[in-house]
């Protein structure tokens, strides 16, 4: 019946002012018309604009040559390179400090997220006290301070200071033989004394000039290791999906963790080995005022790094704990009262249900996490925007094209992760729900 | 039937209450707790062990800085100085207490400052009452906050009219910035937000494809990138006649930033409003904007308040970044008094970011604690 409404009851007359119909489609040219005319309008003034300052336009300065260093690049980059270059060298470096600084930030947002959910109080105020401080201070300040007044504060290279298990161990033995005093037996402070000798002297050192650390140098053989642990890991994929179908039929687990682990790094140890270790680490060694030896990292990335993670850790970490509080108590206790032990509750049945809530809002973090990282340009890490939308636009004036393709590339990874989202979200929506 | 116990003498039945047993001690008071929470097993006196050894490692040595070591009176660096003081010297107030016209009002002229404070005043006169449930006339008040008030600032602060000075935005600084920046966001995203937020719902394809493309776009770029169109490229696209100021040019930028980011907050509200709502309304006969102002949006956007209140602490939080368009916010300001070579001491760095730090901290957890109130609330009210 309400298929046919005409059939019981004859359109109602109304006059054209009133009909909804037409009123929209007014409406819609309007607003159109209106946003054609803006833009039309600034177009054109953008022409006069520029004509007067006699800025040139288009895409030709990408040939041009930049004349500015870098103080950071993955690719080989001089001053005699184009912007073109500039551009290939920010975006790679803005990419690097997202890596990194997503792949840290979900270890520790995770780690500091169900440290929140401890049955521990401390550790879960701890936890808390984290996330309530990172996250109501902003991300510039906070890279400032690290950069500022954390790294800034560091002494020369000559005072550099240790990082790693052997500063720490010695550390802790200085610890101990100062508690010797209030009459604790020698024997801890001696062991973590062995301990640190048998670490060998320390590696990384950070100073007013960054973090110096070892440099890895691949002998021959190298390709063929990494061929091998290629090799292992599609080996796993397609062993994963074929113990994924066998359990779905039979119902028998297989022991993927272990041959996961033999095929992607066992394999490649092997050969490693059996090609006799072909990998040098060359210490970094202080020689007269800095280190000559070893890979530095420059302050900037540091800090920017650091900030980055820490801040994104917090948020990550109230995703985690709202993920994990939402999966009901009930999934857990028929998990329990079916038999599974606790590890295969945690991953055949809470994991899999506190997953698809956290899973969206991390990717939305880790999008943000990208786009904070062009905060760079607030100490100077040769990000995208900072020697691209910074260095170069000051020095061509070409504001709109090189604001544009800045915008882009940020615009394009946000597409790209949307995109990735919804396959996600389709994959993992409840069928029927 | 049920033998009655009384005739049947051999039964025994209790007449009197059992007095309780008194727990044990290991599991009530404060002994109990600690048991229960922090020494049940070794792996959790070892991870409480741990965590308290961390928490002296950053208290002991921040309590010393701050108060312990720290310096309250003096008049320049001399008097912050481990050589002058003959101590380990934390850190050093006299320089907070020096800069703090500078962080507060930036360059704005000593004898117009009291112009800030009346703002501030009248902002908070009237945002207070906003945020209390229970003070009447929440309409006339939000009107007032968000209507009338950034008028009358408008006028307070850049003065020209009514026998004030003109002070140009040039010279202003400081937290001055930083909430005039805020306080704009906030004023414009909200309707701005609604507007786009309902247009992405509408029926009419080309204001739900502008709405969409606008919201999409501004939340796939970098606020900084942002500015910086706000700063080089938004002049070019204005008629040479037009000149805009470099703290109206970020002002457009951020609010229009924080639109975006509103209308999907608000879209978040309006889809948990069921359609009933909206098809009760044109069964009485309302047009679209009395439905959405009379029925949908009042229940929308109480939902919403707690989102609400967090794209007001990531505006507050981000209007640090106007600094890098060369905007002297409490930051920025921050950052140039560290500068001064008259302050230049080992603590001043450190003295200044833990200033800063307590400031921003104090702001956003207050916005963030009352969002969590307003949440509670709404959870016992719904």
């Amino acid at each position: 019946m309400a298929t046919q409404p005409d059939l019981l009851m004859p359109a109602p007359r109304v006059a054209m002012v009133n009909d909804p119909r037409i009123r929209g489609a007014v409406y819609q040219v309007l607003l159109l018309a209106l946003v054609v005319w803006l833009g039309v309008e600034a177009y054109l003034n953008a022409q006069a604009n520029l004509q007067a300052q006699r800025i040139a336009t288009g895409f030709d300065f990408l040939e041009n040559t930049a004349g500015f260093g870098v103080n950071q690049s993955l690719i080989a980059y001089r001053e005699s390179d184009t912007y073109g270059r500039v551009f290939i060298v920010g975006l790679l470096n803005t990419l690097l400090v997202a890596v990194l600084g997503i792949a840290i930030a979900t270890v520790l947002g995770f780690a500091i997220g169900i440290a929140r959910l401890s049955s521990n109080w401390l550790v879960a105020r701890l936890a808390g006290a984290y996330v309530e401080i990172i996250r109501n201070q902003p991300l510039l300040f906070q890279i400032l301070f690290w950069y500022l007044a954390v790294l800034g504060a560091m002494p020369a290279p000559r005072q550099s200071i240790a990082i790693g298990v052997q500063p720490l161990l010695q550390g802790m033995a200085d610890g101990l033989a100062a508690l010797q005093r209030f009459g604790l037996p020698g024997a801890p402070a001696d062991l973590c004394r062995a301990l640190a000798d048998w670490a060998g002297p320390p590696q990384v050192f950070l100073n007013n000039r960054g973090l110096v650390m070892p440099e890895l140098t691949v002998g021959p053989g190298g390709s063929l290791i990494a061929a091998t642990a290629l090799a292992g890991l599609i080996a796993f994929v397609v062993l994963r999906i074929w113990a994924k179908r066998r359990q779905a039929a039979t119902g028998k687990p297989f022991p993927l963790l272990w041959s996961g682990l033999g095929l992607i790094v066992g394999l490649p140890l092997v050969i490693f080995v059996a090609l006799g270790a072909p990998v040098t680490l060359t210490p970094p060694v202080l020689r007269g005022f800095n280190f000559a030896s070893g890979v530095r990292v420059i302050p900037e990335f540091v800090a920017l790094l650091i900030a980055l993670s820490t801040y994104t850790a917090a948020f990550i970490a109230e995703i985690v704990r709202a993920g994990i509080q939402a999966v009901p108590r009930g999934q857990t206790e028929a998990a329990y009262s079916l038999g599974l032990p606790r590890r295969r509750v945690l991953r055949f049945v809470v994991l899999p249900q506190a997953m698809r809530l956290i899973v969206p809002p991390l990717t939305s973090q880790y999008l943000n996490l990208t786009k904070n990282s062009s905060l760079a340009v607030g100490i100077g890490y040769p990000d995208l925007f900072a020697v691209f939308a910074g260095t170069a636009l000051n020095q061509t004036g070409q504001a709109i094209e090189i604001l544009a393709m800045t915008m882009a590339v940020y615009l394009l990874l946000s597409l790209i992760t949307s995109a990735l989202m919804n396959w996600y979200n389709a994959r993992m929506a409840i069928p029927g729900g | 039937m049920i033998d009655n116990p009384v005739r049947n003498a051999r039964v025994f039945v209790r007449r009197d209450m059992v007095p309780p047993e008194p727990s044990p001690l290991a599991r009530h008071g404060i002994f109990g707790w600690l048991g229960a929470r922090l020494f049940n097993g070794p792996l959790n006196i070892l991870l409480t062990l741990l965590c308290a050894a961390l928490i002296a490692a950053i208290a002991v040595p921040l309590i010393r800085f701050l108060l312990v070591d720290a310096v309250w009176d003096g008049a320049s660096r001399v008097d912050c100085l481990a050589e002058t003081l003959g101590r380990p010297v934390g850190a050093c107030w006299p320089f907070i207490g020096a800069k703090f016209a500078q962080l507060v009002y930036g360059f704005y002229p000593a004898g117009e400052q009291w112009r800030v404070d009346l703002t501030f005043a009248l902002g908070a006169l009237l945002l207070v009452p906003l945020m209390i449930p229970r003070v009447p006339y929440k309409l006339l008040n939000a009107v007032m906050f968000f209507g009338v008030f950034p008028v009358v600032a408008f006028f307070v602060l850049v003065g020209g009219r009514f026998g004030l000075a003109h002070v140009e935005t040039r010279s202003w600084g400081g937290l001055l910035v930083t909430l005039v920046v805020a306080g704009t966001g906030i004023a414009v995203s909200l309707p701005l937000g609604i507007l786009l937020a309902l247009g992405r719902r509408s029926q009419l394809a080309v204001v739900r494809a502008l709405s969409v493309i606008f919201i999409e776009f501004w939340r796939g770029v970098p606020l900084i990138t942002i500015l910086f169109f706000a700063t080089y490229m938004l002049p070019l696209f204005l008629p040479d006649t037009w000149t805009m100021d470099a703290l109206l040019r970020v002002l457009v930028g951020t609010a229009l930033f924080a639109s975006a980011y509103m209308a999907e907050v608000v879209r978040g509200g309006l889809q948990a409003i069921p359609r009933g709502q909206q098809e009760a309304g044109e069964a009485l006969g309302l047009g679209y904007w009395r439905i959405m102002g009379l029925i949908v949006l009042p229940q929308a956007l109480r939902l919403v308040i707690p989102g609400i209140v967090n794209t007001f602490i990531g505006l507050f939080k981000d209007t640090t970044l106007v600094l890098i368009v060369a905007i002297f916010d409490f930051l920025g300001q921050m950052r140039a008094a560290f500068a001064d070579p008259n302050w230049a001491t080992p603590s001043t760095l450190f003295t200044g970011f833990a200033f800063a730090g307590i400031v921003y901290f104090v702001f956003c957890f207050a916005m963030s604690r009352y969002s969590v109130f307003v949440e509670r609330r709404l959870n016992r009210e719904g």
